[in-house]
């Protein structure tokens, strides 16, 4: 390995909004961070930006938020040549303070002096009877769909779930004039009244969000609260025909539909930190764990930085302060002055940004006890094919009253997805069988590689990724190869 | 102060445990287990799920071919599935390394003295049968009636078995003293709660030192974690657990693939253990090691991606054999720990060799290439 010739990075994971704005602090400060990302183009989930070839405007593409997304691409192209940059490359794993990143089937390990994750949330999703047929997506997956390739997932499409990309993506959906059968969300209406205090923290989001409300309203798309999912009809070859549910008055209802789209607001992607091995805790208050952080961004392991959805769910605007503000804790940590004025007026923000947070949470509730009661014939591991029924079969049979011993027995969270999908409901599972609380089916712990990891990888040094100019000033990225 | 009373008190519910257990119960005699973690947690249900007898030395073939007759009637023994498959197991030597022919040769006669029978192969004809094989694949050496089990289900199968039967089985449970208080054993555990016994049994694995130190038989344990991965699943096709035969620990890589489809893939490199946090983690370089050595051996695997990694706590002595059979100290003590990553298929034979032993004073098995003082003069 001939990693020795390039020197300990600081490393930021993720170009979202929180790795873009950790980028520009550090550049600021005269660092040349190595800058990671998955995808082709920076901007992150949120702010995902289309191909090159792709002609629409940042209005069309980004609503509300484009004056936002405009700034935030500006600003990390305007930085380009003074960090390197690699990206459709993906951490799968890290030991002490080498990462090891796999881009296509070429695979690189270089250290780190300092490391900012950034990795961004998914979907939190609930098992329903179907979701395992043709036509199902998560949210964040229909969203993609139609920013980077301005294609909708059906043709007549339901959005079932909670959460405020429950409404987001539906209005996007409804607005690109895709046909909106339905928004089906399992809170009921009185949630967001209870919770209105909060939101009031971030009196412009919640605007944009009831005027999303408001569109579909006008567009005369069907909206429900308080439901309760019941089925995803259709079969195996031919997909998804209707979605049956339960209205908030407990009358039976069906809307038919092509393609679903389902998430019950978000959950941090947390397995960076968690093979980094960081401790983490539990939050009652979403039902989750996630990684200790101080008011920073650090983590509990010395070099490690935390910022955005992938720390905690605290949306995009969070995002940029919490990834500024994990950029000048390292500078800080590294012995260079920081402007405390500008870090105390982000912590501020970010506490005003955190109340708007829990506000979306208690509006906006994980249905837990629908997890909890899903019939036995359900599908709770996609991946591997496991139902509710046999994961109870399992713990009655096993006694395993945890979630890593349960999936060791049951094989629930040991596929493709690693529980990535279906833990959330599963430690639900657990508990009710168990009579235990949430927080003893403890978590499932993160198992490299973070994403399937093609065994055909080949090896290159750093230095073939970095390579470095004549003058030693301006390295810039040699382009991956394709086909090794 | 809580009392618990029984025959004998088995300390680390691996596999090597729960079996004894369950053997011992079935001679009548009364059982408690004690694990510190979760039954068959760390080396017994981390391992690659081998149960293959060729390959180990002549002398462990007797204890090899009794518990391969307890795997083979594992389902009733144990009223559950756990996924032992007997489709065979294959060790292959490479183009590059033909001296392993001759070793090979020579193992396969004098094994069937010892009742292992192998069927040696080379090429071409070994391509025709496992056309899996990569071309630099020479020769290899068949055994038809050993295969491979979800270590994951093994152990906790066997305590099941054995609670049914009458065993006291308690998780969560860790021992931090044992003595010898006249006939009896006090064994101590971290909340309080004396076992006692006449007998005692120490299956603590890469733990072994912890209580075998309080009677001075300390052994040079060193631990160690195997380094394991698994593909995504594609349709089953490939029947045998395959290995190949080198002195290049690089080169000695494994894969079996299990009916769900899925090829698990051990060896290559192992990375040092770390029983104090009962945590080992694989080291992603010897997981690339790994991925570049296993293509030599089956190309086609190259295709697939890998989905999980993990590892385990297993403890190793320096000649790669265990710590097996009486105390030379105190009477009733018994110990079977330090398997040295090759005590899964034994596994079953030990637990029933172990139960044999303390139960009739005597057993079958030679036991002397594992005798405890072997590595302290002084003691023996």
């Amino acid at each position: 390995m001939a990693a020795a010739a390039v020197e300990p990075r600081v490393v930021v994971v993720g170009a979202g909004p929180a790795g873009s704005r950790c980028v520009e602090a550090l550049v600021k400060a005269g660092i040349r961070p190595l800058v990671i990302d998955e995808s082709a183009r920076s901007g992150g989930q949120i702010y995902r930006r289309q191909p090159d070839n792709f002609t629409r405007s940042a209005e069309q593409l980004y609503g509300s938020e484009a004056a936002k997304a405009t700034r935030l691409h500006k600003s990390f192209d305007g930085l380009q040549g003074r960090f390197d940059y690699w990206p459709e490359s993906l951490i799968w794993n890290l030991a002490g303070n080498r990462i090891f990143v796999v881009r296509g089937a070429q695979q690189c390990s270089v250290e780190f002096s300092s490391l900012v994750i950034c990795s961004g949330a998914t979907d939190r999703l609930l098992p329903v009877p179907g979701w395992n047929y043709s036509g199902c997506y998560s949210l964040g997956g229909a969203q993609i769909a139609l920013k980077a390739q301005a294609c909708a997932i059906g043709a007549e499409v339901v959005f079932m779930g909670t959460g405020p990309l429950l409404y987001l993506v539906a209005a996007q959906y409804a607005k690109a004039g895709a046909r909106v059968a339905g928004v089906l969300d399992t809170s009921p209406f009185y949630r967001r009244v209870a919770a209105l205090p909060d939101l009031l923290a971030n009196p412009r989001a919640l605007y944009h969000g009831l005027g999303l409300t408001a569109s579909l309203y006008l567009k005369g798309v069907p909206v429900y609260s308080g439901v309760e999912p019941l089925a995803i009809e259709g079969d195996a070859a031919a997909g998804v025909s209707a979605v049956r549910f339960r209205d908030g008055r407990g009358r039976e209802k069906q809307l038919h539909c092509d393609a679903v789209a389902m998430g019950y607001h978000l959950r941090p992607e947390t397995q960076l930190a968690d093979l980094a091995r960081c401790q983490f805790d539990f939050d009652a208050s979403t039902r989750q764990w996630l990684p200790r952080i101080d008011r920073d961004g650090r983590s509990t392991v010395a070099d490690i930085y935390l910022a955005g959805d992938g720390a905690r769910i605290r949306g995009a605007d969070a995002a940029e302060a919490s990834g500024e503000l994990a950029a000048l804790a390292l500078l800080a940590d590294r012995g260079q002055a920081v402007d405390s004025q500008r870090v105390a007026r982000l912590q501020q923000q970010l506490g005003q940004l955190e109340r708007f947070a829990r506000g979306l949470a208690k509006a906006f509730p994980w249905p837990h006890q629908l997890a909890a009661q899903l019939a036995d014939a359900t599908v709770l591991c996609r991946c591997e094919v496991v139902t509710v029924g046999e994961m109870r079969s399992t713990i009655a049979l096993t006694g395993a009253s945890e979630a890593n011993r349960a999936k060791a027995f049951s094989r629930v969270g040991m596929g493709r997805c690693q529980g990535r999908y279906c833990a959330n409901a599963g430690a639900e599972v657990i508990a009710a069988a168990t009579d235990g609380d949430i927080c003893s089916a403890g978590r499932l712990r993160a198992q490299a590689p973070v994403k399937p990891l093609p065994l055909a990888l080949v090896e290159v040094a750093p230095e073939d990724w970095l390579e470095v100019s004549a003058e030693g000033v301006d390295p810039v990225l040699k382009p991956a190869e394709a086909g090794l | 102060m809580k009392q618990i009373a029984s025959d004998v008190v088995i300390v680390g519910g691996g596999i090597m445990g729960s079996s004894a257990a369950l053997f011992l119960r079935q001679r009548g005699l009364s059982v408690t287990l004690l694990e510190r973690d979760l039954i068959g947690q760390h080396a017994s249900g981390t391992n690659f799920g081998n149960v293959r007898r060729q390959g180990r030395p002549l002398y462990q073939l007797p204890l090899a071919n009794r518990a391969s007759a307890i795997w083979r009637r594992a389902k009733e023994l144990l009223d559950t599935d756990v996924e032992y498959i007997q489709g065979g197991h294959m060790r292959v030597c490479y183009r590059d390394r033909s001296e392993m022919v001759e070793r090979m040769e020579s193992y396969a006669r004098d094994a069937k003295e010892l009742g292992l029978e192998l069927e040696l192969l080379s090429a071409p004809a070994i391509h025709k049968r496992f056309p899996f094989l990569g071309p630099e694949v020479l020769a290899g050496s068949y055994s038809a009636l050993d295969g491979h089990a979800n270590p994951r289900l093994v152990s906790p199968a066997f305590a099941r078995a054995a609670q049914r039967l009458g065993a006291r089985i308690e998780e969560n449970t860790r021992i931090i003293l044992v003595e010898k208080v006249g006939e009896d054993f006090q064994v101590l555990s971290e909340a309080g709660t004396v076992y006692t016994a006449p007998n005692v049994l120490i299956t603590t694995g890469a733990w072994g030192n912890e209580l075998a130190s309080q009677f001075r038989e300390t052994a040079p344990l060193t631990s160690f974690g195997p380094n394991m991965s698994v593909t995504e699943p594609v349709p089953y096709c490939i029947k045998p657990s395959v290995g190949v035969f080198t002195t290049e620990e690089k080169e000695t890589v494994y894969f079996r693939q299990i009916e769900r489809g899925n090829v698990i893939i051990g060896g290559s490199t192992r990375a040092p253990g770390f029983p104090n946090t009962c945590r080992t983690h694989v080291r992603p370089q010897n997981t690339l090691s790994q991925l570049q050595q296993i293509r030599r051996l089956a190309p086609g695997l190259g295709q697939l991606r890998l989905i999980r990694v993990w590892s385990g706590t297993e403890g190793y002595l320096p000649d790669w054999q265990p710590i097996m059979g009486p105390s030379a100290v105190a009477a009733g003590l018994y110990y079977a720990f330090g398997f040295s990553g090759a005590g899964f298929q034994i596994g079953p034979g030990v637990g029933e060799t172990m139960a044999e032993l303390i139960a009739s004073g005597q057993t079958s098995i030679d036991l002397e290439p594992y005798r405890p003082s072997r590595f302290s003069p002084e003691v023996g």
